[in-house]
């Protein structure tokens, strides 16, 4: 298994930050798959050896956390919010339309596996709801007609 | 990266160094950065935690206990190291406020960590970024970075002799790990499910050490105290709520936004005049006035100064100053669903009354929305909800409880009408105008 020369840097880092080495896995864990694309068997086993830990430890911490996947998802991970401020400006309506213009459902990828679209909770967009974030970057006070430029841009980057 | 608002009603205490390049450690010296926790250096920790307690700040994660009180109960001797820890595990829907001080001032909140653990006598500071907060937390861990190749942080800082390191962390998605002990399990590298008090973090904490744990908010107020004094800030807010908070107004507003208001605003004004009032001309419906975990207020409870005690005495919570403002269009029924719908998903399922009460009031009020509901299911929502009120080991059952008894108790009619398999009256109007 190998990551990225960052990652071994932050990693290497982080062991010095905490009593116990087991301390740094949840944001490992998130590194790791951003890098990987999801967490593998393989990226399992991998991070439950260096921190000591059965993979079943690993894989009950994985199973906890909304951000955290054991399964593939599409290159640009389009999270709709549709929690109560987003809902109230139309985030339901935007979901809807994603999963028309995509054709996939929630936690579906499409089959060139460019895109992956999720019903998410509340990301802290409140005030410029609705609010979608594709990966880590937030898109805020859209419309249907905002949405599609953002995600035509993704379909340019490829 | 989100966009900033103002209003000249609003007093920036917390918000000066917005919009100013403060997350630039040099633009940050320049705006009085890092004066504070040198002149904390020069004070006995004793007289900084009277100074906060003096000052009337008050937790702006939601619980609104006093901050000096929680950092006076930390033994001043320990077998194990202390800790602090600042709670930027931000997700409260309702709630974006910890955002813009990341985005914004990261070292304000690295500058009132130090000042907690110089207080308490810790060596040792995390600050906890929720995972979907990526471009802050690599704004923090520059920060933080920066701080350290100045010698601002770890040996020997400001030559003071004393040694302090500041840790970021992140997390990868769970509402649940903003309460303070699941906090302190996902710091551990657990599953974040909640700790039983007592004992109570402050005598036992992480890795069994004495800890304090505060919301970023509340840690980046503590810079302008120590700068400006107790009774200046105390004097900002009204009596037992000192300062000044981060208000994020959403929903059906003109003019949604984050603004820093004295504590004691009035909630009307709040809506009329620095939210713009209610979009597309239509009419206030109800008010969720500290996220979503907080009792719904109606149109003619909102004459209500907006400090912890005003709002609890009008019924409902200050929280995490969240004002999630609805028109009349709003289904309510939909509204409780979707609210409910989240304390279920977030739900860590570690205690019964939590787990299946949420998943049983999100079944009914499903089947509710969806025309089959029952009149005695009524009346089964709020004894539910009513039997999870202080049965948990932590506040997320009261969380879900809470909101659900108001949304019924003041909107029984609107349960009503969506009896006898009509579908939602109330739906058409939600559909067509939501967005602008």
């Amino acid at each position: 298994m190998k990551f990225s020369e960052e990652f071994e840097k932050r990693f290497a880092d982080m062991l010095t930050h905490y009593p116990t080495k087991r301390s740094c896995l949840v944001p490992t864990l998130l590194y790791a798959q951003d890098e990987a694309g999801y967490l593998s068997d393989e990226v399992i086993a991998e991070l439950a050896g260096r921190l000591e830990l059965t993979e079943l430890d690993v894989r009950n911490v994985i199973s906890y956390y909304s951000m955290l996947t054991t399964k593939p998802r599409g290159q640009y991970n389009v999270q709709v919010c549709t929690n109560i401020a987003c809902m109230l400006r139309g985030g339901e309506e935007l979901l809807e339309h994603c999963k028309k213009k995509l054709g996939i459902g929630h936690k579906g990828t499409t089959p060139d596996g460019q895109f992956s679209l999720e019903e998410v909770e509340c990301i802290g967009a409140c005030s410029w709801a609705p609010a979608v974030q594709v990966n880590y970057d937030f898109h805020e006070n859209l419309t249907v007609e905002k949405m599609d430029k953002v995600l035509a841009g993704y379909q340019e980057k490829k | 990266m989100a966009d900033l608002v103002s209003h000249s009603d609003e007093v920036k205490i917390v918000s000066r160094r917005f919009g100013q390049g403060a997350a630039n450690l040099d633009r940050y010296l320049e705006l009085d950065g890092y004066k504070a926790v040198q002149k904390a250096l020069s004070m006995q920790p004793d007289d900084i935690i009277n100074l906060v307690k003096n000052s009337g700040l008050r937790g702006r994660g939601g619980a609104g206990f006093s901050t000096g009180m929680k950092w006076s109960f930390v033994p001043k001797t320990a077998p194990k190291p202390k800790y602090v820890l600042c709670n930027g595990d931000e997700s409260e829907p309702g709630t974006c406020k910890d955002r813009l001080i990341f985005e914004h001032d990261p070292h304000s909140v690295i500058e009132g960590v130090m000042i907690a653990a110089l207080a308490v006598g810790s060596q040792a500071g995390y600050i906890y970024i929720r995972g979907e907060y990526r471009y802050l937390s690599n704004i923090m861990q520059k920060a933080i970075a920066d701080a350290y190749a100045r010698g601002f942080i770890g040996k020997n800082i400001f030559g003071s002799g004393r040694d302090l390191e500041i840790y970021w962390h992140g997390g990868a998605g769970a509402y649940e790990v903003g309460e303070e002990s699941a906090l302190m399990e996902s710091l551990e590298g657990k599953r974040g499910i909640p700790r039983i008090r007592p004992p109570f973090p402050a005598v036992v904490g992480l890795w069994g050490g004495p800890t304090v744990i505060n919301n970023a908010e509340t840690l980046a107020s503590v810079p302008h105290i120590l700068l400006g004094g107790a009774e200046w800030y105390a004097g900002l807010g009204t009596p037992k709520n000192g300062g000044t908070r981060l208000f994020c107004l959403s929903g059906n507003l003109n003019k949604p936004g984050v603004y820093e208001l004295p504590m004691g605003y009035n909630l009307k004004k709040m809506i009329e005049e620095v939210g713009g009032g209610i979009a597309n001309g239509r009419k206030l419906k109800a008010v969720v006035p500290g996220g979503s975990s907080t009792p719904v207020l109606l149109p003619n409870e909102i004459d209500v100064a907006m400090d912890f005690d005003s709002v609890a005495k009008a019924g409902s919570m200050l929280g995490s100053g969240g004002v999630v403002v609805l028109d009349d269009t709003t289904c309510m029924v939909k509204f409780a669903l979707r609210t409910i719908k989240f304390y279920q998903h977030e739900s860590c399922g570690w205690c019964i009354p939590c787990r299946e009460g949420t998943d049983w009031l999100k079944k009914t009020l499903t089947r509710f929305h969806h025309g089959a509901g029952q009149k005695k299911d009524i009346d089964n929502i709020q004894y539910l909800a009513e039997n999870m009120l202080g049965r948990t080991f932590c506040p997320l059952g009261d969380a879900a409880a809470m909101p659900t008894i108001a949304f019924v108790k003041k909107f029984r009619q609107e349960f009503e009408d969506h009896l006898d398999g009509k579908p939602c009256p109330y739906e058409k109007n939600v559909a067509e105008p939501a967005l602008a």
